[in-house]
């Protein structure tokens, strides 16, 4: 632990801290660009220089110099101001002053740190670099003439994506930065060099000329794409969420977010059902008023014969004011899992992500069982990457697909769980901290059983450490199962009850053809499939026009709040559910979403705080076989995966283009 | 600086190299290459495999070679190495040609100690045989360039053409040079000066003179 001296302050850094993060620890304020926590350190735009001594008598970047006993650093001298001035300049020569038609202004590292710490003008009088417009994909807009070289996104594309795509060409003043024969970044993570650019060569395809960051609403949310949790910043103007940004979680999605996270988001104001429809005699979808959609229920008059059906993106609350009006009418009948999965979920520590998000990273040995992880959670993949990078050995029981790390596949054949090769096994009972991750595909072919079977086997877990994983998909997954949304056959179930009346929570994948005697009232956000099946449709609010409890893959559960207003006539999915309980004469003991959310913790303690829920130990574990084979994964087309996303322009042209191959001609500009 | 650019892909290039493979010889000079980088450690060998592409390319098109963007494919995945990192690699270090070139590759040093011993008339007489900077004349014997410091400072000016240098030049003995090469002779490298045989002070030596004959031993003078 070497003991610094930052500005006359003494104190004492960890071993293998650099003196920027010395500085930092100081409080001091040290400008940088190239320089960034989480990826390597490349020490090219010399932003961050600092005096320090014992040293040449020159100023020293301090982002690539380690911290050493004794060192006398100053942030506040002559000749860091000087160096501070001089490095601007230069940075400043070739960057055009068009800060007014910038998407970056106001949020920009280069125009803040200019303010800070550079000269008031400039001594160059000779005429500007100009680079070539770059094509990055329909979510990257570049304007390459502003790039100051800082190479983040380069290190972000190689290190974190691991995806090699974007590189510097050339050199000195001409480098340039770009795609291979600037083709479309591909991959699930590509928009995060968004973030990372500190200038603003890199900026929003989508969201270009929309809106200035001092215009936006900026209010916290949870991500629903994915069963991930991310955690993100809607950033609204009037009744409208213009974009999502990540918010820095370091247990969940660290700083990063998925493309489908973040650009979804024009899908919220596209396809939205803004008033109530009803479905009349000739089979065709009518517009109707609150009052006649509530009528058109109450005359179901369904008695116990209700069932309830939730889709991926709801929340808790909408989940358990749904329970309580089912349960006042006298139904058990919840399910969550829409396509027909039966896992048993009668200990839901076998169905959770117990190594936790940020603790798989630490895992030595994983195996994946039947999971594309790279679409089903893109920043689950991160952190199985960075465990490779460890030294981590993957293994993947399913059909290949392209990991972004090395991986050895053991064929698409589940039996091979019962009898693993034995240098799989051998890898599996040498490692310190053994991981499973059981997917979709798995829990569909029925093999949580043999999973937990080998899990005892090679006890992964152990003290301090539990390698049972179970990757979701639906945000609203976990939550759904601790408010009881499974049946023991699944939704064949409720087929098979052939309830009266069926009440869909904006869910979107289910096969309605087998409630074709049900009357099925869709309350959602989205005209999509669910809705299309629907015989009475009550408009509800989205992610983003509610309050909302969330609980991730890992049963981390997580408060999200309300951005903007639902449009028209929709309202918030409870107040639709209350006021469905006096249409049929029923109490549900809430009338504000306070009394619901204390009614909701009340029954299920664990929603009430933030955190890990605690779902005690795995359960003992039964003799079981697996069988069959893993062809296809449940997720067919990674930017399509929900209602919002399908809505959505820019996700459907990401399908298009990026896993088509679709060619979008450039408009001339 | 020249500017440098990529060669457009187009599908004739695309017709042209994609079936670029190593010839016979090559291929073993390859396998050479990447067996003097530890396991795992392959891609350091990306800069000779790029010459040796270079020169058969050349060899190939009797110039002194490029690097048409299939064949920059070719050694990412021989080096098993994504494309841009070659493409970067390529693209920073002069040596690579990233257009066609002519048969005679004329590098003429255009820096300062070049300058003061009169580059600008060489790269004169190089436009006076109709060489332009950056282009290749018709006949695709001579392509020019202007190129940054090749440290031949003590013999300036020179040019180097091909894998050559020729130093001591004026725009007469550059014409001799150049006009052999034209005719298929190969003229003497290096200095051009009579007497002069590497970069040796003009006219003779101005130290260690006791040296010239024989060993001098000069330690009991210090």
């Amino acid at each position: 632990m070497p003991k610094v001296t930052v500005d006359g302050v003494e104190l004492e850094v960890p071993a293998g801290a650099t003196v920027l993060q010395a500085c930092e620890m100081a409080g001091k304020e040290i400008p940088r660009f190239c320089y960034h926590e989480r990826l390597s350190i490349a020490g090219n735009c010399r932003m961050c220089l600092v005096e320090v001594k014992p040293g040449p008598p020159k100023p020293q970047a301090s982002c690539a110099l380690p911290a050493a006993e004794g060192q006398e650093i100053r942030t506040d001298s002559p000749m860091v101001k000087k160096a501070r001035e001089g490095v601007m300049e230069f940075l400043l020569i070739n960057h055009p002053l068009d800060c007014p038609i910038c998407d970056q202004g106001g949020e920009c590292d280069l125009q803040d740190q200019s303010v800070a710490y550079g000269r008031g003008a400039s001594r160059y009088d000779e005429n500007k670099r100009a680079v070539t417009e770059k094509y990055m994909g329909p979510l990257i807009k570049t304007v390459m003439t502003r790039c100051i070289h800082c190479t983040r996104c380069v290190r972000f594309s190689e290190e974190i994506a691991g995806v090699d795509e974007i590189g510097a060409l050339y050199r000195g003043e001409q480098m340039q930065i770009t795609t291979y024969l600037e083709q479309a970044a591909k991959h699930e993570l590509s928009a995060n060099v968004i973030d990372l650019c500190p200038v603003g060569a890199l900026t929003s395809r989508p969201y270009a000329f929309e809106a200035r960051p001092w215009e936006l609403k900026k209010t916290l949310s949870i991500d629903v794409s994915d069963a991930v949790g991310s955690n993100i910043r809607l950033d609204s103007r009037g009744r409208e969420v213009l974009r999502i940004l990540p918010r820095i979680n370091d247990d969940v999605n660290e700083e990063w977010l998925s493309d489908k996270a973040r650009y979804q988001v024009d899908g919220l104001t596209r396809r939205r059902l803004d008033r109530p429809w009803i479905r009349g005699a000739d089979g065709k979808l009518a517009a109707a008023t609150w009052e006649e959609a509530f009528a058109a229920v109450a005359k179901v008059n369904p008695g116990k014969s209700v069932a309830v059906v939730a889709g991926d993106m709801v929340d808790c609350e909408t989940m358990f004011a749904a329970k309580a009006l089912a349960g006042a009418l006298g139904s058990k009948l919840l399910e969550g899992r829409q396509t027909g999965l039966d896992y048993d979920c009668s200990n839901l520590a076998a169905v959770n992500f117990n190594s936790t998000i940020a603790g798989i990273e630490e895992a030595d040995a994983v195996l994946i069982v039947g999971s594309h992880v790279r679409w089903e959670a893109p920043l689950v993949n991160t952190r199985i990457r960075k465990a490779v990078k460890r030294g981590a050995k993957v293994f993947v029981v399913g059909a290949e697909w392209d990991a972004t790390y090395p991986v050895t596949n053991l064929g698409t054949d589940l039996a091979v769980l019962d009898k693993l090769p034995k240098d799989v096994a051998d890898v599996l009972k040498k490692a310190a901290r053994p991981a499973l991750i059981l997917g979709g595909a798995g829990l569909g072919k029925g093999a949580l059983g043999a999973c937990l079977a080998l899990a005892d086997k090679y006890k992964l877990v152990r003290d301090g450490w539990n390698g049972f994983n179970v990757l979701h998909m639906a945000a609203a997954r976990m939550g759904g199962l601790m408010l009881g949304y499974a049946q023991k056959g699944g939704i064949a179930d409720l087929v098979k009850a052939k309830p009266k009346l069926l009440l869909s929570l904006g869910a979107d994948e289910v096969d309605y053809t087998k409630f074709a005697d049900s009357i099925v009232v869709y309350i959602g956000h989205h005209g999509d499939k669910g809705a299309h099946a629907a015989d009475i449709i009550l408009p509800a609010a989205a992610f983003s026009e509610k309050p909302g409890t969330y609980v991730n893959t890992e049963g981390r559960v997580q408060f999200a709040e309300k951005a903007v207003f639902a449009p028209g006539d929709a309202r918030e999915d409870w107040t639709i559910l209350r006021a469905l309980a006096d249409a049929l004469s029923v109490t549900v003991g809430f009338d504000s979403f306070d009394e619901l959310r204390a009614a909701m913790i009340k029954a299920a303690p664990a929603l009430g705080s933030e955190g890990l829920a605690d779902y005690g130990a795995l359960p003992k574990a039964e003799k079981a076989k697996a069988s069959g084979t893993i062809e296809a994964y449940p997720i067919k087309d990674f930017y399509l995966t929900n209602a919002i996303a399908r809505a959505s322009e820019t996700m459907q042209r990401c399908s298009a283009e990026l896993l088509h191959g679709e060619s979008f001609a450039e408009a001339a500009e | 600086m020249a500017d440098r650019h990529l060669e457009p892909d187009t599908p004739e290039l695309r017709a042209r190299w994609s079936g670029f493979a190593w010839t016979k010889e090559n291929a073993a000079k390859a396998a050479e290459y990447v067996a003097r980088y530890p396991e795992g450690r392959q891609r350091s060998a990306v800069m000779p495999l790029l010459d040796l592409a270079q020169r058969q390319v050349g060899a190939e098109t009797s110039t002194q070679g490029w690097l048409p963007l299939p064949v920059m494919e070719y050694v990412a995945k021989y080096l098993d190495m994504p494309v841009i990192r070659v493409v970067e690699v390529a693209t920073f270090y002069f040596m690579y040609n990233l257009v066609p070139v002519g048969k005679f590759h004329v590098q003429v040093c255009g820096t300062t100690p070049c300058m003061l011993r009169g580059s600008d008339a060489i790269m004169a007489a190089c436009k006076k045989r109709g060489m332009a900077k950056g282009h290749t004349t018709e006949d695709g014997l001579w392509t020019l360039t202007e190129v940054e410091c090749m440290g031949n400072c003590a013999s300036a000016p020179m040019v180097q053409i091909n894998d050559d240098n020729y130093e001591d030049l004026t725009p007469e003995r550059l014409d001799a040079v150049l006009d052999a090469l034209a005719a298929g002779k190969a003229p003497k490298t290096g200095t051009q000066e009579p007497g002069r045989h590497t970069v040796e002070p003009v006219g003779g030596p101005t130290t260690l003179k006791e040296m010239v004959e024989a060993n001098h031993d000069y330690r009991k003078e210090w």
